[in-house]
């Protein structure tokens, strides 16, 4: 258990990966790019070995880090961070060679290899990629055959956060989102293939379903859990959990450990019949202009130290194995924060569907509100 | 002749970069498809139920937000009147100082006040009275618009109603009318260009509005604001988007022309 400080110390800096990328950006902009003021020579001198230009998720890194590594390797890091990965994609897409590295999810990686708008990562040059567990690259190929693309930054389920001393029988079922005891105790997630594979899952579907039959019934369902959900969120999850307005939230299991800190009462549960497993992975663009310093940024954060700390920071779970062997047992052995063989067996990756079926499922979701 | 047509340059500049362009491409992206070719089908898209069924609530909500601020404001503008230009402009200026605060901050305010447990519920928990959510409802959103979009209607009214020359009120006093009969026959008629002034300014914003509903409806309520809004972030489908805005500025076009008939001298006009 962390002691108080610490714990206060802990929530001001973690602000989670989706919130506040502006906010992030500021104080990146304020620390990182405090050599804006130099000159061109200077810059030259303090960084001889150029630039990289990183495009993240915000609130995604522990900052000391990117100042690490300029100090380290001599290179200038240009960090941008994104909300949402469907608002980074169409911005590298209109311009291909505004960052070397970014940061998507497991299906936007898919659709960006389906668009050539990555290139294969060279691995002789990331001499610490053999930190990465062979468990969570197996199960990545599902998405990037081959492992040619991605490197694995983080991974987890999606599950259920539920407050203890609100909710007394097992969490082992979707079908407690339905539940009516629950009424306006039930926070889902307001993003569409989310909520839908919680629903398809139920049903004993596939949450990559492209079946517009299962997708139907999976919609009504999810317009009959309506009338008991007291708030669709996605940020918020946590912080309504913590603050115990709701029994029930699906969320990311990257939030548990975050919430758990905050709230002893709250514990997480992926349930029987399946969930998702994702993964954010790195990769480097196909008009990157420093390839070179992609990969030297990239095996950087592969070392097992930048990933223990980025672990320590961000408290989402590293596929670093590595890193894992310096991270304390009572969290290793959380299934909340790195999930079990079994439970990662039950769970599938999102892939892309194509973009018709993408606005399919959007429609949908327009019917379920 | 020369010189003032230079002075329009930057005006028209600004025009062209920040409103005509950007509404050619609404309209470009509107009429096309993701492969670029030509289609009707995201503006008759509106007439899906899921996109009927938004904005007949947008509506709704609008058209109540429009009603409240209009009782609240008109007799507040009277009042100033009677108070004299002095006085009564402080009384505006701190109607409008929540103004000069972002208006993002100023309906997360209002968040923080309804939210369960939040000032105003655990205050009236405290009271002993019933735990209630009025989260994720439209009456909380109906609030929120209104606390935002009310310095809109007062503005546009007092400028209005402060203008009428008592030596009117006084002559119909004079010839035997009563108080109803010079507000009915006299105030009621001169306020008119800045009651439909007001009603613009406040039924625009709030029919398409996506921040207050996203706030205060706990993303249970879809506005039609809120399903343009989502098909730009997390549907990725710029052409719809689009297309539903091109049919929603259609609407509010209509109805503005519809109401600025009322207002011909433009003396509503309070900015």
């Amino acid at each position: 258990m962390r002691k108080h400080a610490e714990r206060k110390g802990l929530r001001q800096k973690h602000q989670g990966r989706r919130v506040q990328a502006a906010a992030a950006l500021g104080v990146l902009m304020a620390s990182v790019l405090a050599g804006c003021g130099l000159g061109e020579g200077d810059m030259a001198a303090r960084y001889p070995n150029g630039e990289v230009k990183v495009y993240n998720w915000g609130e995604y890194i522990d900052e000391e880090l990117i100042e690490q590594f300029q100090e380290e390797y001599g290179i200038r890091v240009i960090y941008d961070t994104f909300t949402t990965n469907e608002e980074m994609f169409p911005k590298l897409q209109a311009e291909p060679g505004m960052y070397d590295v970014v940061c998507p999810s497991d299906y936007m990686i898919e659709k960006m290899i389906q668009y050539d708008m990555v290139q294969p990562l060279d691995k002789d040059k990331l001499p610490h990629y053999d930190n990465m567990g062979t468990a969570y690259l197996e199960k990545m190929e599902e998405f990037d055959p081959g492992n040619q693309y991605a490197l694995p930054y983080t991974w987890g389920t999606v599950g259920i956060l539920y407050n203890t001393s609100m909710v007394q029988e097992p969490v082992d079922s979707w079908d407690i989102l339905w539940d009516e005891t629950y009424e306006n105790e039930i926070i889902m997630q307001d993003s569409v293939r989310d909520a839908f594979m919680v629903a398809l899952k139920r049903l004993g579907y596939s949450c990559n379903t492209t079946d517009e039959g299962q997708l139907e019934e999976a919609m009504v369902t999810l317009r009959d859990q309506k009338r008991l959900v007291k708030a669709y969120a996605i940020d918020e999850v946590r912080d309504k959990m913590i603050d115990e307005a709701a029994a029930l939230g699906v969320i990311y299991s990257g939030e548990y450990l975050y919430c758990k800190e905050e709230n002893p009462q709250l514990a997480y549960a992926v349930p029987q019949e399946g969930s998702n497993i994702w993964f954010d992975g790195w990769v480097i663009t196909s008009g990157a202009q420093n390839v070179e310093n992609a990969h030297k940024w990239l095996d950087f954060l592969c070392t097992a130290e930048a990933a223990y700390k980025n672990f320590e920071y961000i408290t989402y779970a590293t596929p670093n194995t590595a890193a894992q062997e310096m991270i304390a047992a009572e969290y290793l052995e959380d299934p909340g924060v790195f999930a079990d063989e079994e439970t990662i067996g039950r769970c599938e990756v999102y892939r892309y569907l194509g973009d018709e079926m993408d606005n399919i499922y959007y429609e949908f979701w327009k019917k379920v509100k | 002749m020369n010189k003032k047509k230079l002075l329009a340059g930057p005006y028209l500049l600004w025009m062209v970069a920040f409103t005509v362009i950007p509404l050619i491409m609404i309209a470009v992206y509107g009429f096309t498809d993701r492969t670029g070719a030509f289609t009707w089908e995201n503006v008759t898209a509106m007439i899906r139920p899921e996109h009927m069924k938004a904005l007949w609530l947008s509506l709704k909500l609008a058209f109540l937000c429009t009603a409240v601020c209009l009782f609240l404001a008109y007799p507040l503008a009277l009042i100033l009147k009677a108070k004299g230009v002095k006085k009564g402009s402080f009384v505006v200026m701190v109607f409008i100082l929540p103004m000069w605060m972002n208006f993002l901050l100023r309906t997360y305010a209002w968040l923080n006040l309804l939210d369960d447990g939040g000032i105003l519920c655990t205050l009236l928990e405290k009271l002993g009275l019933a735990r209630f959510s009025i989260i994720g409802t439209n009456t909380a959103i109906v609030l929120g618009m209104v606390y935002n979009f009310l310095p809109f209607m007062v503005l546009p009214l007092y400028n209005v109603i402060s203008k009428i020359d008592e030596n009117v009120i006084n002559a119909a006093r004079d010839l035997g009318a009563n108080g109803f009969q010079v507000f009915r026959r006299i105030i009621l008629p001169l306020s008119f260009p800045g009651i439909v002034s007001g009603i613009t300014m406040v039924f625009v914003p709030s029919m398409t509005t996506f921040a207050i509903s996203d706030l205060l409806g706990a993303r249970k309520i879809m506005l039609i604001g809120n399903i343009i809004e989502q098909e730009f972030s997390t549907a990725a489908n710029w052409n719809l988007g689009s297309g539903l805005s091109l049919v929603l500025m259609v609407f509010i076009l209509i109805s503005m022309a519809a109401l600025s008939h009322y207002d011909k001298n433009g003396e509503g006009t309070s900015f």
